[in-house]
């Protein structure tokens, strides 16, 4: 990757969070600074709305990237695959 | 070890003999089935509809079960899951060990349900009286989960 190269990724979201962000994907180029999942959940909670509602700290989010569960710290790089979702429901 | 996710029903029976076929090291099978319940927090289900996140769904199973491996002397594992719409009574869910002795099929068995209501992306769409709703998780299943954290302590 060239270093003035933006950092773009695909995020994923899923079950209530689909429903209240009104999509299931985008690819989202990510401004310097925003490079672990931490730093993007806040970010995405800036676009306010249902984004700030959601992805309120203490909020219960998981969030996945490449399709392993990830932690806050979990770092992200151009061409990640990130979801975000609500706790899991299934069995 | 046969990881699904399907629409389809499943035969348990067929599917376990399947698991074990063959294998005369197999000295137990342990099987957990999870099924539709009509009432969910008060409230009458009449129907749910089962989402996953295909790509990950699958690679979350496979992790689980090759935990299970790693963890106890088992010969083989089995995960079924099925999504889409589904009714009272319906099964949901499919896990089948295989070891020489009861007690790791039964501890692996126990194992893999809790780590999949927790870490395989699934979640519930339950239809009401008072309409659709989404299921909470619930912290119970955390706390089942959180028990084999420790791999050193048995489950009580």
């Amino acid at each position: 990757m060239r270093d003035n190269a933006g950092t773009t990724v695909s995020l994923v979201y899923l079950a209530r969070l689909r429903e209240t962000f009104g999509a299931a994907s985008e690819r989202a180029e990510i401004p310097p600074g925003v490079n672990n999942v931490g730093s993007l959940r806040a970010w995405l909670a800036t676009r306010g709305g249902a984004w700030a509602t959601e992805l309120a700290p203490g909020r219960a989010v998981r969030v996945a990237v490449n399709h392993d569960l990830a932690g806050a710290d979990t770092p992200i790089a151009d061409g990640d695959e990130v979801a975000l979702f609500p706790p899991v429901t299934g069995g | 070890m046969p990881v699904r996710v399907q629409t389809e029903d499943f035969d348990a029976g067929r599917e376990l003999a399947a698991l074990r076929s063959g294998d005369c090291s197999v000295g137990a099978v342990a099987a957990f089935i999870g099924t539709v319940r009509d009432v969910n927090a008060d409230a009458s289900v009449s129907s749910m509809t089962l989402e996953h996140y295909p790509g990950m769904t699958e690679k979350a199973l496979s992790d689980i079960v090759a935990e299970a491996k790693a963890r106890w002397d088992i010969v083989d594992a089995l995960v079924i899951h099925r999504v889409g719409a589904l009714k009272p009574a319906d099964q949901i869910v499919l896990v089948g060990v295989t070891s020489a002795h009861r007690g790791e099929a039964f501890a692996a068995c126990e194992f893999i349900i809790d780590y999949l209501k927790t870490r395989a992306p699934f979640w519930k769409k339950e239809d009401t009286a008072a309409g659709a709703r989404w299921v909470d998780a619930r912290t119970s299943d955390d706390d089942a989960a959180a028990r084999w954290q420790n791999p050193a302590k048995p489950a009580t």
